[in-house]
């Protein structure tokens, strides 16, 4: 029944603190108190996630014929699991079967994702069974010129959001003749629907240490810093224990694998403001002052952190520069439509059946990622709408969802591919509270150094509270675009610049919402068993305890 | 963590930070960070020692620690809980949890009374595959419904009550 009679089965169990948020530490617990016991020889190794967020947490067990994957389990189920044989991968109603051939996870192309919930994330020996290294060592062996013109040829761009091309940017901080330049990871992904950033730190480590190595080396910088946002205690523990690992190896430090390439890399913890994920203001931050955002020009790749060139990569897009160098810009290139070259590593979110990471070539519509991948909503009312790019992504309509997700089309579209974040949400959200939200957030998150977003955004509240109220509706709707327009062309940065995006979208493709607000008592719910109250920020919140919500 | 004992007084926890921290470029929020991590909050006492320490004014120092909403001017309740108000979040329903703590007579932004719970907003914890996300003590919680919130405010978080998580 078991096989505690030869050597101990090894069971993955994720340390993601999303698999966590959902109990994965408990069911390690169960797991490791039943080997305790001495009824059950297991090896737990908490590995990342694979991203099937909706399964977690996924527990999986390693058999001759691979790994096989139950889930959602709970510390409850594990008793039972073990009985029925979990060791040798037996049969079960949580059974997934062999991870590596389930659907959702066979259809992708993980690049940057590749190890991520295969591996420990801390292991240096799976690191480098996996492939860890290899970019590093290909980099090492070339000229600074010709790294910088591989990551140009790869086509890889920026995977912030604004998309632009890694290559050119290191190329300015190259030709920078400047003793001490800089290498900055901006991993303050705040944005609500994105936790790429989040899952492939925790989950590997290396790979980001690798790519602004990598970095370094291309530009001749000797100083990295990785900034990550304080709501991410997981990934910045995990960053520390691994820069410490990489240290005592020669990954870090003087003499890189026994190259001449000197490079040391400090975490940096933000402090809850949203603004420092703009990459001035996160400069500011790093030099210990208010994040507040800088005028371009200069720019940061040449007057950079403490005034120095400095190249300012995401999270995604230097942990996917070890691949390029390992495998070749030509091979990366292949993958991908038009000028939105490789993979983007697209994050499903909000009220959705089956959340997680879809990584994939460009190219793909936002309906395949909606439904085929994220299986609808989670609730199981219809789609109404789904916001891409963050916070200052537009709200699409559902008529909209086979517009392929590349940059070039959705800028067509008056929208923003940003980081591939897609939240979604069913009928009964109210876009004119959506589009309320925007500015309300854009006054709470402003840096307040250009008036367009700190003063606009306040105004913009109060316009858009005027329309649903319906005073002065037309002249008051006619206002709100004047502010629109202003804000996107007066503002300093993204922030204010974009903020005017999802309001312009919600009015646009849902204008009804604006007249007096949805009737949200008119909407029924399709699930009794589930229901979930309609975002009613600019309404009175309903005072009771009891759910009523949905029902008239 | 309480201060005890005069030789503990807040200049003291200041200049010694500021000494570990003193290799550091910029080391402004490092030490922030950690004198928050000792005092529990940011003493207006601090601000002048900060500034004499790091050769700043302190107006900058009162500016910077006024920008960032991480640090505390107050000691925080005995259980801090955050609530993700942002998109993914309202979604499936974070404006309920809202109302909840409303309900039970708790202020956004605000510790109670008798100094058991902070309650907070925040935006995105990263976990928007499973929301509603809610963050109490440090620890992350997924697919947080009222009565899970209930059990966190109330500072019983193993209390099980949906099945997901148990002691």
């Amino acid at each position: 029944m078991n096989n505690s009679s030869h050597t101990a089965a090894t069971v993955y169990v994720p340390r993601d603190s999303a698999a966590r948020s959902v109990g994965a530490d408990e069911v390690a617990g169960a797991l490791q108190r039943a080997a305790t016991r001495g009824d059950f020889a297991i090896d737990v190794v908490r590995n990342g996630s694979r991203g099937m967020l909706w399964l977690e947490p996924m527990v999986e067990v390693v058999t001759p014929q691979g790994r096989v994957g139950y889930g959602p389990v709970t510390a409850e189920d594990v008793d039972g699991l073990l009985a029925a044989g979990l060791l040798d991968g037996a049969d079960h109603p949580l059974r997934l079967g062999l991870v590596d051939e389930l659907p959702w996870l066979a259809r992708q192309t993980r690049v940057t994702f590749a190890r991520v919930g295969v591996t420990d994330p801390l292991s240096t020996r799976d690191y480098v069974e996996h492939g860890g290294l290899a970019g590093l060592r290909a980099a090492l062996d070339m000229t600074p010129a010709d790294v910088v013109a591989e990551v140009t040829e790869s086509g890889l761009r920026g995977r912030g959001g604004a998309g632009f091309p890694a290559g050119i940017k290191w190329n300015t901080v190259l030709g920078c003749a400047d003793e001490l330049k800089f290498v900055c990871c901006n991993a303050d992904e705040g944005d609500s629907g994105t936790f790429a950033d989040r899952m492939v730190m925790e989950g590997d480590p290396f790979l980001l240490i690798e790519g602004m190595t990598i970095a370094s080396h291309a530009v001749g910088a000797s100083e990295g810093y990785l900034y990550i946002r304080s709501e991410y205690p997981d990934a910045i523990a995990t960053m520390r224990e691994a820069i410490e690992i990489a240290r005592e190896h020669g990954w870090l430090g003087k003499g890189i694998l026994g190259s001449a390439l000197d490079f040391d890399l400090h975490v940096r913890v933000g402090a809850g403001a949203y603004i420092c994920g703009e990459e001035t203001s996160m400069l500011e931050s790093l030099e210990g002052k208010r994040g507040t955002v800088r005028a371009k020009p200069p720019i940061p790749a040449i007057e950079g952190l403490f005034g120095k060139p400095t190249v300012v990569n995401n999270v995604l897009t230097l942990t996917t520069v070890p691949v390029v160098l390992a495998k070749g810009a030509k091979a990366y290139q292949d993958l991908g439509v038009g000028r939105s070259r490789g993979t983007q590593v697209f994050q499903l979110g909000g009220n959705i059946a089956r959340g997680g990471i879809v990584e994939t070539a460009f190219g793909i519509t936002l309906r395949e990622l909606v439904e085929d991948y994220g299986g609808g909503t989670r609730t199981g009312r219809p789609l109404r709408t789904a916001q891409v790019g963050g916070p200052l992504g537009a709200y699409l309509p559902t008529s909209m969802f086979d517009l392929p997700m590349d940059y070039e089309a959705f800028a067509e579209a008056g929208a923003m591919l940003g980081h591939g974040g897609i939240v979604v949400f069913d009928d009964s959200v109210d876009m004119a509270a959506q589009a309320r939200f925007a500015m309300e957030f854009c006054a709470e998150e402003s840096c307040g150094k250009c008036t367009p977003c700190r003063v606009g955004s306040v105004r913009g509240v109060e316009v858009i509270d005027k329309i649903v109220a319906g005073t002065h509706r037309d002249e008051n709707l006619a206002l709100l675009e004047d502010l629109c327009d202003l804000m996107t062309d007066g503002s300093l940065c993204a922030m204010g610049g974009l903020t005017p995006m999802p309001v312009r979208s919600a009015l646009t493709h849902f204008p009804d919402d604006f007249l007096g607000g949805r009737r949200l008592l008119d909407i029924q719910p399709v699930q009794a068993s589930r229901p979930i109250q309609p975002v009613q920020v600019s309404q009175p919140v309903q005072a009771s305890g009891v759910r009523t919500e949905g029902t008239a | 963590m309480t201060i005890s004992g005069s030789d503990m007084s807040v200049e003291s926890v200041v200049r010694r930070v500021v000494a570990d921290h003193r290799d550091q470029r910029g080391a402004l929020l490092p030490v922030l960070h950690a004198v928050q991590a000792e005092l529990g909050h940011v003493p207006q006492e601090a601000i002048p020692v900060l500034a004499d320490e790091l050769n700043l004014s302190r107006a900058d120092v009162h500016g910077v620690v006024t920008f960032y909403h991480d640090f505390r001017r107050e000691p925080a309740g005995r259980t801090t809980v955050r609530i993700c108000r942002a998109e993914a979040c309202q979604a499936l329903g974070a404006d309920r949890l809202v109302s909840y703590a409303r309900e039970s007579g708790l202020t956004l932004g605000e510790t109670s009374a008798d100094g058991s719970v902070t309650v907070e907003q925040v935006f995105c914890l990263g976990n928007c595959a499973l929301g509603p996300a809610v963050e109490a003590n440090g620890r992350l919680y997924g697919r947080v419904g009222p009565a899970r919130l209930g059990s966190l405010l109330n500072g019983t978080p193993n209390e099980t009550l949906d099945g997901t998580v148990s002691a």
